[in-house]
């Protein structure tokens, strides 16, 4: 909503203190998005008149315009806009004029000849928005004259208001005078009526058949209509209020709306075929609007239907094109009704038809701000029209279904200290709401509540004050939020990080030490990606109302956004490719028993490009004393998209922790990417909710340590874990360590076998080993060994 | 054989131990001192044999003399010789020193640590500073059923701010049933479910908006939200929360107020803005009282607590803390802009 200050004074002595009133309307909730200046007079345009226009052979775009300045004397002007006819009066910026825009008006001419100023637009002059070429001037204006003089045109301030949808009435100047006026201490006085006489009686027929969605409906005969241009003054604040002035008709119905926020719609009486009905659209009816498109139309959309019931217009959104004002309107049929603000909105939103007027009837309009509307607009409508003939006995149907004059809400004094923290008084709450016009009705006691009961009328035009919150809430607003205080809570609680936030943070710390940057792919994918990533893709969940098709599928997994980010990199030539990403997967075709959700968890993911496995084992062997606890690697099961014989699942009992591994190289071919990676995956929501056991000390033991080496030859068949959890099982209590630290094949070896190499040390809490005792070891893990093929090597 | 005299001797010993001095003295390194310490100690060097032949003196006196003189000379050239010694060493030390010498500029390798996205540093610092105010972090799912994103949130089906919040719907159960969160508020609902007041908790996370990327805009973004619901609390506890991080925050410097404003979910509601120490007033959030009809959706009586939340995009802070001007960029993955924080 704009509101012209100039305007805004016209319901009250406001002032022009610009800073003042921008703070008073911040203060009170009307957020000013932008302050402007407008209609600031350019010096040195004056009014001019066209003498005659000439064409140059030479010239296609441009042409001479001779005018005379005041003076007399003709005057030469290139000028390329073709509107003016001799005769039309025009504005002409003189040389030496500072243009708004900060260009100067010098001679310099076309084709050698020189131009003695330059004609202007509209635009030019910050006059308009939109320009049709030159602007033609009102006839009857002095020659010679300063132009912004001439028109009575003086600077303005705008400003551009955000109104909430809780503040329906601040659509109008009269809600925001009311609010501000309340704040300033400014009376506040509703713009005047039409004071002539009613004409003979006129009365249309009017049926409402939804008198739900219609609950009143004004309908009055206005005759003696001349349609034309607006007064100056009328165009000049639509111009500025971002409207565009069209007629007088038209006009006055715009400006009553953004003074009173009452929408009203202006028919041509003589096109409306033997009155009105109201009714919802049947199926298959369309109607052509005024902005020239026909509408199909449905079941639920209000329509304005002549007495012969063909549409004639859609309530609330939008006038038909049958019945719209023309230059040879003598008769206005004027609606001015009230229409249900759920049922506007549905019809504006379904057909994109989001009015001025649409806008009005969704956030809500006064029921009864209506006769003031049409009596207004007569009036104004009066300023062109001096023959204007109001006819008595307007149709007024008044449904029962219309919301009440005032409705009447307990507001509890001790709730407003309870809310507000403010130790108001009855007295000073009911003074403080009076001024925006809620009226305490009455004032009792309650032992229930312990406080003062305030029965408050709440005024027509806020529908959106229901309850005694909302009492409340406009308390707080004129008390003013910043006279509220600003007090910590004595909160009783302590601030911490839970376990599992502790825990994660933990993870990106190791993570991040590790050398892996953070990536935040979109979780986003196109139907496909999950299957070029190796990944199942059916039951994946998918978008209803995706912004683009490519980005239509819910990740299963962060594989596939992290192979793209690979890809993104490799192809800047980016070294080193280290990147992780911890975020939410939805695992597909899983449901989380409970609220009908799909399943999601939360899922780590550490890749590294042209790495191998060892990587990829190292940062889980990282992570895992992290976490404080390991997981079986098994290479038995490998999930889809990893390389089938370089990876492993991650178990830990029967839940699957993750994956550990290389991206299988098809996946890689898909992707573009010609190096290996390696890959970790954690299931956060499992790992991080485990609780890791406390260390419980152990004393450290004072004997010594017998360390000795064993050197195998293993079959590949046989896994060096297994090798190792034999030699644990033989090593018994006494075996404190072991260490694989020697990988062999070749020479000297079975084709099929390696060569590992075990350091084992022998310790005992309570004595020192006797030679009999790491002989008796030793034996017993060579004979484990043996068992899975593994022969001793000399 | 000449005549043994305590004379003669004394001399004899004298020039030994000066021709075994100067050897040492004149000895090149380490080996050829061994080889010359072990031929001084030989039974038949020079001055060992004078230990024989001091039999050959008569009086006991003229033998203590000898001999006295015998041993000076003899630890004189121990002393000698451990003295060259260690000055061999000393000079090996020296010369393994220059040898081991570096070019530390050579090893000046590029810092291998990773580096975290600057919307988890905000949220970190956020979250650190809401923990230091008394708050605990609550978290809940990404996608989300109407009941929580809307409904609880005093938004019923019909309610037009909905439309406000271009929601994603997922093609899952009943038709508009399973959304994307358009907002980190259904957390609240959740917390006041799970948790019993008293409740002060802040809420960050991801969420989602139909919004074609912009600049300033990406579908997909990150809020956090605060919550506090006990008893006796007021606006004024809203207002002195917001300036308490606000200073821990951003600094001391800066100022917050709030002014009125409107959500479903909260009244009074109210903007919140942060003044830098320039004067210029920033817009950070919403924030308010929680609606009645809310706490009543989370199982708390409205009539016996109340409470405040509030919230802000975490996206904008790191955008503008960084100077990033196309919010974009932080969702490139690109490393060359991953690796500038």
């Amino acid at each position: 909503m704009k509101i012209l200050t100039s305007w805004l004074n016209d319901f009250g002595s406001f002032g022009d203190d610009h800073e003042k009133l921008a703070e008073a309307m911040t203060n009170l909730g009307l957020a000013v998005e932008s302050t402007s200046i407008v209609d600031t007079p350019v010096k040195g345009v004056v009014v001019a008149k066209v003498l005659r226009t000439e064409r140059h052979p030479d010239a296609e775009k441009v042409h001479r315009v001779y005018v005379d300045a005041g003076d007399g004397k003709e005057l030469h002007v290139w000028c390329g806009a073709f509107n003016m006819k001799p005769g039309d009066l025009i504005p002409l910026a003189t040389l030496g004029t500072v243009m708004p825009d900060g260009r100067v008006i010098t001679p310099r001419g076309i084709l050698g000849i020189e131009s003695h100023g330059m004609l202007c637009s509209g635009t030019e002059l910050g006059l308009t928005a939109d320009s049709d070429g030159i602007m033609i001037l009102p006839s009857g204006l002095k020659l010679g004259a300063d132009l912004f003089g001439a028109l009575k045109i003086v600077s303005d301030c705008v400003f551009d208001l955000d109104v909430t949808r809780n503040r329906p009435d601040c659509n109008g100047y009269l809600g925001v005078a009311r609010d501000l006026g309340a704040h300033l201490g400014v009376k506040v006085s509703v713009p005047q009526g039409d004071k002539a006489k009613k004409g003979p009686a006129r009365k249309i027929k009017v049926a409402i058949d939804d008198k739900k969605r219609c609950a009143r409906y004004n309908m009055t005969v206005i005759s003696g209509v001349v349609v034309g241009d607006s007064p100056n003054w009328i165009a000049r604040r639509l111009s500025n209020s971002g409207m565009r002035p069209i007629n007088n008709v038209v006009d006055a119905s715009n400006l009553v709306m953004l003074e009173l926020n009452q929408p009203t719609h202006a028919f041509d009486a003589d096109k409306v075929n033997d009155g009105f009905r109201i009714r919802c659209a049947r199926q298959g009816e369309t109607l052509l609007t005024l902005d020239g498109q026909n509408r199909e139309l449905e079941l639920n959309d209000l329509l304005i239907c002549d007495g012969k019931d063909s549409p004639i217009g859609l309530a609330g959104v939008m006038g038909g094109a049958s019945t719209e004002i023309g230059a040879n309107t003598k008769t206005v049929a004027l609606e001015t009704a009230w229409f249900e603000s759920a049922g506007v909105a549905r019809t504006a939103t379904r057909l994109g038809l989001k009015s001025e007027a649409s806008m009005r009837f969704e956030r809500g309009v006064d029921p009864y701000g209506i006769d003031l509307a049409v009596s207004r607009f007569a009036a104004l409508l009066r300023e062109s029209c001096p023959n204007l003939v109001v006819h008595s006995a307007a149709t007024d149907i008044k449904e029962k279904t219309l919301p009440p004059k005032q409705k009447i809400v307990a507001l509890r004094s001790a709730q407003v200290v309870r809310i507000l923290g403010a130790k108001l008084s009855t007295k000073a709450i009911s003074t403080m709401l009076a001024k925006i016009g809620f009226i305490t009705k009455s004032t009792s006691s309650s032992k229930v509540s312990n406080s003062a009961v305030l029965k408050i009328a709440v005024p027509s035009w806020r529908p959106d004050c229901e309850t005694e919150i909302d009492i409340v809430e406009e308390i707080a607003r004129h008390y003013g939020y910043q006279n509220l205080g600003k007090v910590m809570p004595q909160s009783t609680m302590h601030g911490r990080l839970s376990s599992i936030q502790q825990r994660r943070r933990d993870i990106r710390e190791l993570v991040l030490s590790m050398g892996l940057s953070e990536a935040m792919p979109n979780p986003f994918l196109a139907p496909g990606d999950l299957i070029k990533s190796g990944l199942p893709e059916d039951n994946a969940i998918r978008l209803a109302n995706p912004l683009v098709y490519e980005e239509s599928v819910l990740r299963t997994s962060l594989r596939p956004g992290l192979l793209k980010a690979i890809n993104f990199n490799l192809s800047h030539r980016a070294s080193n490719i280290l990147l992780f990403e911890l975020g939410h997967v939805y695992p597909a075709g899983q449901q989380d028993s409970v609220e009908g959700l799909p399943a999601e968890y939360e899922s780590l993911c550490l890749v590294g490009v042209g790495e191998s496995s060892a990587l990829a084992l190292d940062w889980w062997s990282q992570l895992s004393a992290v976490m404080g606890f390991g997981a079986q690697i098994d290479q038995a099961s490998v999930e889809s998209g990893y390389h089938p014989k370089r990876s492993a699942t991650l178990r830990r009992g029967k839940q699957v922790l993750g994956c550990v591994g290389e991206i299988d190289p098809r996946v890689l071919a898909h992707s573009q990417i010609n190096v290996s990676v390696a890959c970790l995956e954690l299931n956060l929501s499992i790992l991080l909710a485990e609780t890791p056991r406390v260390a419980v000390a152990k004393p450290v033991s004072r004997f010594p340590r017998s360390d000795f080496d064993l050197a195998f030859s293993v079959p590949n068949s046989q896994s060096a874990g297994s090798v190792i959890k034999a030699l644990r099982q033989a090593g018994g209590a006494e075996l404190v360590d072991l260490a694989l630290f020697d990988i062999y094949r070749g020479a000297g070896l079975p084709e099929d076998s390696r060569s590992l190499t075990f350091r084992l040390c022998l310790q005992a809490a309570d004595r020192t080993l006797t030679d009999a005792e790491v002989t008796a070891i030793r034996q017993k893990c060579l004979d484990a060994a043996a068992k899975l093929g593994a022969k001793l090597r000399d | 054989m000449s005549e043994y005299s305590v004379e003669s001797m004394s001399a004899a010993i004298e020039t030994a131990k000066e021709a075994a001095m100067s050897a040492i003295k004149n000895t090149a390194d380490l080996s050829s001192l061994r080889a010359l310490s072990a031929e001084l100690n030989k039974k038949d060097s020079p001055l060992n044999s004078f230990k024989s032949e001091m039999g050959n003196l008569s009086s006991v006196d003229d033998k203590r003399a000898v001999g006295q003189l015998l041993n000076a000379a003899t630890s004189e050239i121990a002393v000698a010789l451990e003295d060259r010694s260690i000055e061999f060493a000393d000079s090996e030390i020296a010369a393994r020193i220059e040898r081991e010498s570096l070019d530390l500029t050579e090893l000046l390798v590029s810092r291998r640590r990773g580096h975290s996205h600057i919307v988890t540093q905000a949220t970190q610092r956020l979250e650190d500073v809401f923990i230091g105010l008394g708050f605990q972090i609550a978290e809940g799912p990404e996608v989300e059923t109407d009941f929580y994103n809307f409904e609880a949130l005093n938004m019923p089906k019909s309610h037009p701010a909905r439309s406000e919040f271009d929601t994603m719907f997922l093609e899952y159960g009943e038709t508009n049933s399973i959304l994307l969160r358009t907002h980190t508020s259904p957390v609240q609902i959740r917390v006041m479910k799970s948790w019993k007041p008293p409740i002060y908790a802040i809420m960050p996370g991801r969420v989602f908006r139909r919004d074609t990327p912009d600049a300033t805009h990406m579908p997909v973004f990150h809020q956090i939200e605060g919550l506090v619901i006990d008893r006796g609390i007021t606006f004024a506890h809203l207002a002195g929360t917001i300036e308490s991080f606000t200073k821990a925050f951003f600094g001391s410097e800066f100022t917050s107020r709030l002014r009125p404003s409107f959500f479903p979910f909260t009244e009074p509601s109210a903007e919140f803005d942060i003044r830098r120490a320039d004067g210029e007033w920033i817009e950070l959030g919403g924030c308010g009282m929680v609606h009645p009809n809310v706490l009543t959706s989370g199982g708390i009586d409205p009539e016996e607590f109340s409470g405040f939340a509030f919230g802000f995009g975490i996206d904008r802070m790191a955008k503008e803390r960084h100077k990033v001007e196309d919010i974009r960029e932080m969702y490139t993955n690109d490393l060359r802009f991953l690796r500038q924080f």
